[in-house]
């Protein structure tokens, strides 16, 4: 008991650091955020009451609800198939599936955003390969466009849906798909109907942390949406940094918070913390 | 339900398997026939779960031909095998209900929707699962699982039903009333069963024969009592039960079997002494022995005394030693062992003729 007690201390006091931090980095401010909501121009409800008639704020939350549900699904897609050469490849193949999964860490969000746009821009690469070879005569609109930004957010992305689903799949008992096929299963029938099925939790944590995470992006739709396709993010940054527009920022702001808060918590009903690592 | 014709007939021609410089298998020979109930039987790492994985289809043999009613299914994929498999530790579908995991070997074949509703129907009842339907396989006992287990290797009538240690996970209560149901299955279906275990006891209990692996090999195939008498050597003779084994000097063949001295007495066996001769060991399991006051003459007999006695309910486990050192055990009605100690001085063990038989000296 007392070893058990002198533990929870232990872990509390490496804690408390970090602890203290967010509170005095992020909770605190936050609050002052939340305050400036009710407060700023004139005290009330005018700017929460503004978030449900302003067409334009209202067409970005669309937006951004629409590109993150994109992003989702294909970065889970793409996430599951790389995965499922990771955990269960040959040695060959889990070193490069490995190494595909790890070398997108080491590169900045800018300079990943950049290649993109190096990529998928007007003159870029894949434009004047394709006018090169003759397969277009003028360049496909590829960035600055919702296109470009789900291009970017999903390649930045993927890397993090990677790692609930290997955990589940790494749990998957190797017997119950011996068994599938030795009851006449083909290979193909065994991956849709017991492997996906049974990896669910993973599905669900993954996806839910990328669309998290895709409400709140920042960088990639800001380059790559080249102010056309503004999402949640982009537009606090403008009505606080751009126009004195401070309660409004501050009010989507709070709605933002809460909406990830619930989505979080939602995501631990379903997996444990340790599972997304 | 199922016709005694479609179980099937198995031939194994010379299997190996090496996994590196690992002999898993060794150049097996074995046939199983339509309808059987085969114990692979021995310790672990004796090669007899590799063979059953090469049976189902999961694992491919080094060497050496499968051939299932006639037809080589050496390269066959597992899917298209048609065996069906319980595996240590049951692997059901946990996102699966009872019934769909009793399904599923039908809906990969394409069965209509109401001959698998039939079907499946039939099977809940025939292992005791009505009203457990919808549940899934997490909301069921140990017992209940290994039915669901057997309900889905079963319910597409194949011809050979493979098991692998499947009750290993059960109590010993649950385990006895398992393994009644399993070979009443057996009987109901007729399909030939393929079972591993490591356990002699359930092994000698459920087959109509034994295989008795170790180190890779197979070392005998028979019936359970043919295993347990007659035993071609000492591993088999040791791995199936307790035995007492004596030196035996001057082996050769007699009228009536063979005959040698055990500790300068004369005794005689009704086996054969085919593969011995001169010294060999003389092995005698503990409850063919009995005690008595002395052995008449040309009775089988040797004189020990009683050194120490394991009272076990039923009967007394007694321990002696004999003239020349030897070790025995013998299993005795309770009120023998008591006088047989309280004398505390030379007894006689004796036996008959057709219980004790000849194992090669020293080795295997």
């Amino acid at each position: 008991m007392r070893a058990y007690f002198s533990d929870r201390m232990g872990a509390a006091l490496l804690m408390a650091p970090l602890l203290l931090f967010l509170v005095l980095a992020y909770a605190w401010p936050f609050l002052g955020v939340v305050k400036w909501s009710f407060t700023l121009p004139t005290p009330g409800l005018g700017q929460y009451n503004a978030l449900l008639t302003d067409d334009l704020v209202q067409s970005v939350f669309i937006r951004t609800l629409r590109i993150a549900a994109i992003v989702t699904v294909v970065s889970v897609a793409a996430a599951y198939a790389i995965t499922v050469v990771w955990v269960r490849g040959t040695p060959v193949q889990r070193v490069i599936a490995e190494f595909c999964i790890l070398v997108p860490f080491w590169i900045s969000v800018l300079t990943r955003a950049f290649g993109w746009v190096a990529l998928l821009s007007n003159r870029g690469l894949i434009n004047t390969w394709l006018q090169s070879i003759g397969f277009i005569s003028e360049p496909l609109t590829l960035v600055r466009n919702e296109f470009g930004v789900i291009v970017g957010m999903t390649h930045f992305l993927i890397p993090f849906a990677v790692f609930p689903l290997a955990s589940s799949m790494r749990s998957l008992d190797d017997r119950v798909l011996l068994a599938a096929r030795g009851l006449g299963s083909s290979r193909m029938r065994t991956f849709w109907s017991v492997f996906v099925p049974m990896t669910r939790s993973g599905i669900i944590g993954s996806a839910l942390i990328v669309f998290v995470f895709s409400l709140g992006f920042f960088v990639t739709p800001a380059i790559l949406g080249g102010g056309r396709s503004v999402m949640v993010a982009e537009l606090i940054y403008l009505r606080i940094f751009q126009s004195p527009d401070w309660g409004l920022g501050a009010a989507i702001s709070v709605v933002l918070v809460l909406f990830v808060g619930a989505l979080m918590a939602l995501l631990f009903r379903y997996v444990r913390p340790r599972q997304l690592v | 339900m199922q016709q005694p014709g479609r179980a099937a007939e198995i031939k194994a021609i010379g299997i190996g398997k090496s996994f590196g410089s690992f002999r898993a298998l060794d150049n097996l020979t074995l046939d199983i026939g339509r309808g059987e109930f085969l114990t692979l039987l021995g310790p672990s790492g004796s090669g007899k779960t590799t063979f059953l994985m090469i049976l189902a289809g999961f694992v491919q043999p080094s060497d050496g031909r499968l051939f299932s009613d006639g037809v080589d299914i050496t390269e066959r994929p597992a899917e298209q095998r048609a065996a069906g498999m319980v595996f240590q530790g049951y692997a059901l579908f946990p996102h699966m209900s009872v019934e769909a995991n009793i399904a599923f070997p039908l809906k990969v074949r394409k069965k209509s929707a109401t001959e698998i509703k039939r079907r499946v129907g039939e099977m809940i009842e025939r292992v005791g699962l009505k009203g457990h339907e919808k549940k899934l396989p997490s909301q069921l006992s140990g017992g209940q699982q290994q039915r669901v287990a057997l309900a889905r290797a079963l319910v597409f009538e194949p011809g050979v039903l493979l098991l692998d240690e499947p009750f290993s996970a059960l109590d010993k209560g649950l385990r006895g009333q398992m393994q009644a149901e399993m070979k009443r299955l057996h009987q109901e279906t007729g399909t030939t069963f393929v079972f591993v275990t490591h356990d002699q006891s359930e092994a000698l209990a459920l087959s109509s024969r034994v295989a008795i692996f170790n180190h890779g090999k197979l070392l005998q195939v028979g019936a359970p009592d043919e295993v347990y008498d007659r035993p071609d050597n000492r591993f088999v003779a040791e791995f199936l039960g307790e035995i007492n084994m004596l030196p035996l000097k001057g082996v050769r063949p007699a009228d009536n079997g063979s005959t040698g001295l055990c500790e300068d007495r004369a005794v005689n066996m009704h086996c054969k002494a085919e593969k011995v001769r001169g010294d060999a060991i003389l092995a005698i399991r503990p409850e063919y022995m009995s005690i008595a006051r002395e052995a008449a003459a040309g009775e089988n007999g040797i004189a020990a005394t009683a050194v120490a006695s394991t009272y076990l309910g039923a009967a007394t486990r007694l321990d002696l030693t004999t003239r020349q050192g030897a070790k025995v055990t013998v299993s005795v009605p309770n009120e023998v062992a008591a006088s047989a100690l309280s004398k505390g001085n030379s007894v006689w063990l004796t036996w008959p003729a057709e219980k004790g038989f000849l194992l090669p000296h020293g080795g295997q």
